[in-house]
């Protein structure tokens, strides 16, 4: 099991039922290493209470374009994206950048 | 409501040299810059973002020593940032401009006055004064008004209009001559797509400009995030922990921008120089001028095919004033008291028809009100 904090900014913890932050614990498959690709899984599969919403977060499979995803305030560009191996304490934060301003 | 900061993250564990911020070389790279994929540091971060927008303010002589500046702000990203580069840009570097945020309360229960929350704390945070004017006390009309007359449909072609003129107004009052405001690149960048795609060339020259005057208008516009990119703003934002507010506007966001901007977000993502790169395009592209038409001698009068005739007329004056507020307006009344007339003749409707007393003396009044000479 990983525990890991999970922000929601920018606005889009609409979605999350208005909480900003969540606790999350992403469970091991045997062996297996958690990676924040499966985090997204588990975070579209269990967290976005409305199916309508799924689109706000993901498009082709990614996260959307126009949200800014850090891991510990990295951009997760930098850090293998989906591939990046979660650890205990880790802060993955999900940003939307697309309303006014 | 009140303002949470995003969590600060536990302690880096070793940084391996590849990571390191391609600037200093001495601390871990967190973010790649969009404009040119370099990989640096949260400190070297701020110190390019802040240079480059001081840069874009000296090299366009944005600012006079001693001017009154407005910083239009409405409590989203971009004006938080702006207000608070600013201030700091504004000490740092001497500009000696003095800074007002000055917002616009356009009467969205649910949305304004939420953000307007924001900047009433930006205002105690930045030690700014905070001015605040409102589409109820220049229009007699909140958007909730509008939109329940006028549909969901139409929502920002009003808003859009009144805002335009409110921040001129409210700069007025304060005696600013120079409303500053948060467009980002990926703002404008967005609009020259808008323009191109909807064949809209006149506008499309003017749209790069980073700074705006109408001929005869005491007040300029100047958008000084000309070249910033969104993601860095709200980078910049985020690590700072600057407070902003960031909810979409309660009525439906303009559809045909909607889909520009989901379109600017794909390409972005593809090649994220793009932006920088269509705003370049649109700052080189320059229209053939056009062929002055053949006027028709002044004392031409041509008779119509229904007996009228034309009288000589006006033709287009920059600097027009509208005959009703007295705001700058290509025509004889300008856009907003146009709209607003449409609005009020509904609304004068709606009263008529829950009015009781058709006939007496109210009827006699309105007959008179209505009469003209």
């Amino acid at each position: 099991m990983v525990n890991v904090k999970v922000e929601f900014l920018g606005g889009l913890d609409i979605i999350f039922e208005k909480q900003r932050t969540h606790k999350v614990n992403v469970k091991r498959d045997g062996e297996q290493e958690v990676t924040v690709g499966m985090l997204i899984d588990y975070i579209v599969l269990n967290m976005i209470k409305n199916p309508k919403d799924k689109d706000v977060f993901i498009e082709n499979d990614t996260i959307r374009p126009g949200i800014l995803t850090l891991i510990n305030d990295t951009d997760w560009e930098l850090e293998g994206e989906k591939d990046y191996v979660l650890e205990d304490g880790d802060i993955v934060s999900f940003t939307s950048t697309l309303h006014g301003g | 409501m009140s303002y949470t900061a995003p969590s600060d993250p536990k302690k880096p564990k070793n940084v391996k040299i590849s990571q390191l911020c391609e600037l200093c070389h001495s601390r871990k790279a967190l973010i790649k810059r969009p404009k040119n994929l370099q990989k640096i540091c949260k400190l070297c971060f701020f110190h390019v973002f802040e240079t480059e927008i001081h840069n874009t303010i000296v090299s366009n002589e944005l600012f006079q020593q001693g001017e009154k500046v407005a910083v239009g702000a409405s409590g989203g990203k971009d004006s938080t940032v702006l207000a608070y580069l600013l201030k700091l840009l504004n000490e740092r570097h001497r500009y000696g401009i003095k800074i007002v945020l000055l917002s616009i309360d356009e009467g969205i229960v649910g949305y304004r006055d939420d953000s307007l929350a924001t900047v009433k704390r930006n205002k105690e945070q930045y030690d700014l004064p905070l001015e605040i004017v409102s589409y109820r006390e220049l229009y007699n009309w909140t958007m909730d008004e509008i939109v329940a007359c006028a549909g969901v449909r139409n929502s920002c072609t009003y808003c859009g209009v009144f805002r335009r003129q409110a921040l001129d107004r409210g700069a007025a009052k304060l005696g600013i001559k120079h409303v500053v405001t948060g467009h980002n690149a990926d703002d404008m960048a967005e609009t020259v797509l808008m323009n191109i795609l909807r064949g809209d060339v006149a506008r499309l020259e003017k749209s790069t400009a980073i700074m705006t005057q109408s001929s005869g208008s005491p007040i300029k516009r100047s958008k000084p995030f000309k070249y910033a990119y969104q993601k860095e703003i709200v980078l910049y934002a985020h690590y700072k922990k600057l407070d902003y507010f960031s909810t979409e506007c309660t009525y439906a966001p303009e559809a045909f921008r909607g889909t520009a901007r989901e379109l600017m977000k794909n390409l972005e993502a593809v090649r994220p120089s793009c932006i920088i790169d269509i705003i370049y395009s649109g700052e080189n592209l320059r229209l053939r001028p056009k062929r002055a038409k053949r006027a028709p001698p002044q004392s031409h009068i041509e008779v119509r095919s229904d007996g009228s005739v034309s009288l000589p007329s006006q033709g287009f004056v920059d600097g027009n004033r509208c005959e009703r507020c007295g705001y700058l307006s290509s025509n004889s009344i300008c856009k907003a008291c146009m709209l607003l007339e449409g609005l009020q003749k509904n609304r004068a409707q709606m009263s008529i028809d829950k009015d009781i007393s058709v006939h007496g003396a109210a009827k006699l009044t309105r007959t008179l009100e209505n009469l003209s000479f």
